[in-house]
C-alpha cells in the first residue's frame, strides 16, 4: 500500500501530489517505525518540508542504504538492551576494520538515547541481515546510511524510558526528561536510573517516529565531537583484541592451502608424500578449483592439515603439484600493458557525450594527449585472511574478519549445500579490510574443511597466498584528449578507460566495466567545458578483479588530476587557478545537460540528496590551497601539488608538499581539505585522512603487481613494499568543513585515497621537473 | 628444551624449528602477537627475548632454550607499561593489527635508548609496518611515552 502511494506521489508534480507526499511522510513515519525497517522512503524526496507534530531536529531523508540486501534497520529492540545495573548493551552490526564503524554507529545510539558512553558495552552482531539489516561494510557508507537510524534507534530508547518512569510517577510524558543516564521528574527533580526503568521501558512498544524528539546539534554529547575512544582501544593495545587468526577451538586443526598459481589452474598431479613427512601433518584435502567467474567461491587447490600452523605451512612447502596453467597461463604484464594502451587508442564505447567532442578536437587549434597506467595492485591488510569453521551435526559455524558476513554464509551455504539457517558467521575484528574481506573466499575455504574431517580447523593464509590469490585492483589505461582554441581556451576533454572489470568475477566477462567502475571519474567530470566525451574501452580480465579501497576512482582521479596539473604548465597558467578555472561556475552536474544517457551512478545515493555540487568541490581545493600556503616560495627540489575529487559522495582536496633528493621523494607535509557533510567522529576521520596518504603514498612508490605466463611475481613486503616510519607523509593536517546535521553525512574511509596520488605526482612535477605517468613511481625519479 | 614465557617457565618438546611467534600463538594461546609477513618484514610478531625486540617469525624455539620471552600480554601487569598508556593518549591504532608489534619494538627501543631523537624513533620504527598508515601518531605516541609530552 505504501508502494503504491508512494510511486504515485513519486510521479506527481502537482500540488496535490506534493500535499500528498507530506501526508505520506507522516504515514511513513509511523508505519517504519512500527514496523522497524526503514523501506521504501526514496519517494519523499521531493516533498516540501514535512513538519511534525513534535519538534524534530532532522527530517528522514533517503539513502540508498533502503535499497541494499535488507534494508537499514531501526528497530530499538534489536540493537539496546538495558541490564537492571544500568549497563547498556549495543548492537554494532557492521564491521571493524579500522575505520571507526563499530564505536561511531553505537555512540550515535548512544547519545541520543543519553546514556553514558562508560555504561556502554557494544555487542558485535554475527552474520544475519534479515535480523540487522544489510551489513556490508563497504563503500564508505557505515555512517552514511546508519547515521539516521541510529539516532532513531537512540531517540525511540530514549522516549521509552521516559514513558517509563512518566508511568511509574504517574504523570504525562511532558513532565519527565532523559538526562545522563537516568530520567528526571521536571518539577520534583526526582530521578530514576536508567537500570531501574530497564524492565518497563524496553517493553515497551516501539514509539512512532513522530512521538520522537530528536536531539539538536547543540545537544549532541558525543557525535561530532570526536572524544569518544575506539571501543576495542584497551585490547588492542594489551594485545586481547581478537582477529581472525585469534580464535582458537578444541580440538582444533591447522590448514594451509595450495591454491592454483594462475586462476582456474587445474591439478594435474599432487604428490604430498614429502608433506605428510614433516612432524604434525595429518592429511592433505583437495579442493575443487573455481575458474574465473566464481564470484567468492574458493580457488581450489590442496590443504595441507596439521597440527598446528607451522607444521601446515612446512607442509604446504613441500607439497609436489603440477598445474596445467589453462586460458590464463599466458598472461603476461607487459604484453598486457601494450593490450590497453592500443585499447585506448582506438574508440570505445560511449558513456558521456557532451556536445559534440570528436568535431570539436578535429576543429580544434591544439591538441594534447595524455596517457597514464596503472598496474593491478593487492589490497595487502595488515592481517591476512584467515578463518576458523567447526562443522557439527550438519551444521557449520564460522569465525572470520568478514567485511560482509551475510554473503560469507550464504555463500558458505550455497558452496556447502547448507541453508543459510545452518550456518552461522561470527565476526572477528578485521586486521585492514580494504576490499578484500568482502570476499570471504577464505572463510568458506574453512568451513569446507571443517566439513571434511568433521570438526574445527583454522585456516590460515601466508602473505604470498595474500599477494598471489587475492582479487586485484584493476588495472588500467586512462587517456584524455584535450582540445584548446586559439585563445587557449579548453574546448574539448575525451576519456578513455580501458581496465579490466570486477565483473569478470561474477559473470563472463565481455570485456567492459560495469556502471559502478564508470560512475567512478569517468562519466561525471565536474569541469564546465562545453565538449566532453567518455567512452569505455576494452579489457579482459586474466586475474581475479575486486574492488579494491577507492575502487576505480584511484586511476580516475591520478589521470583527470595529472592532466589537468598537465594542461596547466602547457598553457602557462597557476595549476591551482587553472584547476578552479575547469571546475568553473558553482552548479549542481546535471546527467542530462551533461550528456549522460541516464543518471549519474552517484554510488546509487538519490541525486536530490546528494547532488553532485561544485562549489563544495571548489571550496575544498581553494581550503587546501590556502592552508598549504599555494604559491609559497619553496627551497630548490621542493614543490606542492594540488588534486580534488568526488567520491563515496564526499568532496576531498589535497595539497601535497614533496622534496625530491637523489631519486627518491619525500612528503614533509600534506594538506587535507574534506567536506563530508555533518562530521560524525572528526576523530576518526582525521585517521583515515591520514591512513588514505600512506595508503596512497605505498601505492604511488612501490606497488604494481606483474604477472608471467598467469603468474603473480611478487610475494612479500621486499617486492610489494609499504610506505614505512623511514619515509611516509609526515604531517598530514585535515581541515573538515563544518556542516550542521542537516548536510548529510557522506563517506570518509575510501575518498581519501585518490586524490593523494595525483597531488603527489604533481608535487614532484613542480619539485623536480619529472612528470609521473606510469605507476609505481619505483626508481623513476633516479 | 626450556623457555619462560611472560614469566612462566615451559617445556617444549615439538619441533625445534618452529618459530617462537607460532609456538606462543598455538601452543600457549598468546595471540596478541600477530602474523603479518613471516619473514621479518613487518614486525607484526614482535616479541622481547631477554629485554631485546625480535621477531618472532624469524626466531626458532632452538634459539631460544633457557631464554626469557616477553610478549604483549605479559609487557605490563596493568596494561598501563609507558608507551601502552601513550599509545592510548595518541588514539594510535585503526584497525589495530600491527599494534602489539609496534608497541613491543617501542617499549624495547626506550628501554635501551629512553630519550631517543626523532631520528633514531623514526630508524628503530621502520621494520614496523602499519598497512592503515598510523605512522605520524606512532611517532608522536613514541615521544609522549619519552619524554612524558
Ligand atoms: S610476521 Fe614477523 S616480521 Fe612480519
Ligand atoms: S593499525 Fe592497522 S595495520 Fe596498523
Amino acid at each position: 500500500m505504501l508502494h503504491q502511494l508512494e510511486s504515485f506521489a513519486r510521479n506527481s508534480q502537482s500540488a496535490t501530489g506534493l500535499a500528498l507526499q507530506a501526508v505520506l511522510r507522516k504515514v511513513a513515519a509511523t508505519e517504519i517505525s512500527r514496523r522497524g525497517v526503514l523501506k521504501g522512503m526514496s519517494g519523499f524526496v521531493l516533498a516540501a518540508h514535512f513538519m511534525p507534530d513534535t519538534a524534530q531536529a532532522f527530517d528522514a531523508y533517503p539513502t540508498q542504504g533502503l535499497n541494499m540486501p535488507h534494508g537499514v534497520r531501526n528497530d530499538p529492540h534489536i540493537f539496546v538492551s538495558i541490564a537492571s545495573d544500568g549497563q547498556v548493551s549495543i548492537v554494532a552490526h557492521r564491521s571493524e576494520m579500522g575505520t571507526g564503524a563499530r564505536t561511531s554507529l553505537p555512540m550515535i545510539i548512544a547519545d541520543e538515547m543519553e546514556a553514558d558512553w562508560d555504561r556502554v558495552t557494544i555487542v558485535q552482531a554475527e552474520g544475519d541481515e534479515p535480523k540487522y539489516g544489510n551489513q556490508d561494510t563497504d563503500g564508505s557508507r557505515s555512517l552514511r546510511h546508519h547515521i539516521q537510524p541510529c539516532r532513531e534507534i537512540g531517540a525511540a530508547i530514549r522516549k521509552m524510558l521516559e514513558m517509563a518512569a512518566a508511568k511509574q510517577w504517574g504523570v504525562s510524558d511532558g513532565m519527565v526528561e532523559a538526562i545522563g543516564h537516568q530520567v528526571i521528574h521536571k518539577t520534583l527533580g526526582t530521578r530514576i536510573g536508567y537500570g531501574d526503568l530497564a524492565e518497563s521501558a524496553m517493553a515497551l512498544e516501539t514509539p512512532a517516529r513522530d512521538r520522537l524528539r530528536f536531539k539538536t546539534d547543540e545537544e549532541f554529547r558525543y557525535i561530532g565531537k570526536g572524544q569518544i575512544q575506539i571501543y576495542d582501544l584497551h585490547d588492542i593495545t594489551t594485545g586481547k583484541a581478537v582477529y581472525g587468526a585469534d580464535v582458537n577451538l578444541p580440538g582444533m586443526k591447522f590448514a594451509v592451502i595450495a591454491r592454483p598459481p594462475v586462476v582456474g589452474a587445474m591439478i594435474k598431479s599432487v604428490d604430498d608424500s614429502a608433506a605428510l613427512a614433516i612432524p604434525g601433518v595429518e592429511k592433505t584435502i583437495q579442493i575443487p578449483v573455481s575458474p574465473l567467474g566464481s564470484k567468492f567461491k574458493p580457488l581450489g587447490g590442496v590443504a595441507v592439515i596439521a597440527k598446528n600452523t607451522w607444521a601446515a605451512i612446512r607442509g604446504r612447502d613441500a607439497l609436489k603439484i603440477e598445474w596445467d596453467r589453462g586460458e590464463h597461463g599466458s598472461f603476461n604484464t607487459p604484453a598486457y600493458e601494450k593490450e590497453l594502451r592500443a585499447s585506448v587508442a582506438q574508440p570505445g564505447s560511449s558513456v558521456r557525450n557532451q556536445g559534440d567532442t570528436e568535431k570539436a578536437l578535429q576543429s580544434a587549434a591544439q591538441t594534447l594527449t595524455y596517457e597514464y597506467y596503472q598496474p593491478h595492485l593487492a589490497h595487502a591488510p595488515m592481517e591476512p585472511p584467515a578463518a576458523v569453521a567447526s562443522f557439527k551435526d550438519g551444521k557449520c559455524q564460522i569465525w572470520a574478519p568478514v567485511q560482509s558476513p551475510y554473503v560469507a554464509r550464504t555463500d558458505t551455504a550455497s558452496y556447502l549445500g547448507l541453508k543459510p539457517d545452518d550456518v552461522r558467521v561470527n565476526v572477528t575484528l578485521l586486521g585492514g579490510g580494504f576490499g578484500r574481506k568482502s570476499k570471504a573466499d577464505f572463510a568458506t575455504e574453512a568451513a569446507f574443511l571443517a566439513k571434511q574431517i568433521g570438526g574445527a580447523v583454522k585456516v590460515q593464509w601466508t602473505r604470498e597466498d595474500d599477494i598471489r590469490n587475492g582479487y586485484s585492483h584493476t588495472s588500467s589505461v586512462e587517456r584524455i584528449d584535450v582540445g584548446i582554441d586559439a585563445d587557449n581556451k579548453v574546448t574539448a576533454w575525451r576519456h578513455r578507460s580501458a581496465a579490466p572489470s570486477f565483473l569478470s568475477t561474477f559473470v563472463k566477462d565481455e570485456g567492459r566495466q560495469h556502471e559502478i567502475e564508470i560512475g567512478m571519474g569517468l562519466e561525471n567530470l565536474p569541469y564546465a567545458i562545453d565538449n566532453i566525451s567518455a567512452e569505455q574501452c576494452k579489457a579482459y580480465a586474466h586475474t581475479r578483479i575486486g574492488w579494491y579501497r577507492s575502487v576505480s576512482n584511484i586511476p580516475r582521479a591520478f589521470a583527470v588530476q595529472s592532466a589537468t596539473a598537465e594542461l596547466a604548465v602547457e598553457l602557462g597558467k597557476d595549476q591551482k587557478d587553472f584547476l578552479i578555472e575547469m571546475i568553473g561556475p558553482d552548479r549542481i552536474l546535471e546527467a542530462k545537460a551533461s550528456g549522460l544517457p541516464g543518471k549519474f551512478w552517484n554510488q546509487y545515493e538519490p541525486q536530490e540528496e546528494f547532488p553532485f555540487d561544485t562549489a563544495r568541490l571548489r571550496a575544498v581545493a581553494e581550503l587546501a590551497a590556502e592552508k598549504a600556503g599555494w604559491g609559497k616560495t619553496l627551497p630548490e627540489g621542493e614543490g606542492l601539488g594540488i588534486a580534488v575529487h568526488r567520491s563515496f559522495v564526499s568532496y576531498i582536496a589535497m595539497v601535497v608538499h614533496a622534496r625530491v633528493e637523489d631519486g627518491t621523494v619525500r612528503v614533509p607535509e600534506v594538506h587535507v581539505a574534506i567536506d563530508c557533510g555533518f562530521a560524525a567522529n572528526p576523530e576518526r576521520i582525521r585517521s583515515q585522512m591520514q591512513g588514505a596518504c600512506v595508503f596512497g603514498m605505498s601505492a604511488a612508490l612501490h606497488q604494481g603487481l606483474s604477472f608471467e605466463n598467469g603468474e603473480v611475481q611478487q610475494g612479500n613486503f621486499n617486492d610489494y613494499a609499504m610506505v614505512r616510519s623511514d619515509n611516509f607523509p609526515e604531517v598530514v593536517h585535515t581541515h573538515i568543513v563544518p556542516h550542521p546535521f542537516s548536510v548529510h553525512a557522506t563517506g570518509v574511509g575510501e575518498p581519501g585515497v585518490p586524490p593523494f596520488i595525483p597531488a603527489l605526482t604533481n608535487a614532484i612535477y613542480n619539485a623536480s621537473g619529472k612528470r609521473i605517468r606510469n605507476l609505481p613511481i619505483d626508481n623513476q625519479l633516479a | 628444551m626450556k623457555i619462560t614465557v611472560n614469566g612462566v617457565e615451559h617445556t617444549f618438546e615439538g619441533d625445534l624449528s618452529t618459530p617462537a611467534l607460532w609456538y606462543v600463538r598455538d601452543e600457549l594461546a598468546l595471540n596478541g602477537s600477530k602474523f603479518g609477513c613471516g619473514t621479518g618484514l613487518c614486525g607484526s610478531c614482535t616479541i622481547h627475548v631477554d629485554g631485546e625486540a625480535v621477531r618472532g617469525c624469524l626466531v626458532s624455539m632452538e634459539e631460544l632454550d633457557g631464554k626469557s620471552v616477553t610478549t604483549i600480554e605479559g609487557l605490563s601487569e596493568d596494561g598501563n607499561h609507558p608507551v601502552q598508556v601513550a599509545w592510548r593518549q595518541q588514539n594510535v591504532p585503526q584497525c589495530g593489527f600491527c599494534q602489539s608489534g609496534q608497541i613491543m619494538q617501542a617499549a624495547s627501543l626506550l628501554k635501551t635508548n629512553p630519550k631517543p631523537s626523532d631520528q633514531e624513533i623514526l630508524d628503530s620504527m621502520s621494520g614496523n609496518i602499519c598497512r592503515c598508515g598510523c605512522y605520524q601518531r606512532i611517532v608522536s605516541a613514541v615521544r609522549q611515552a619519552s619524554t612524558g609530552a
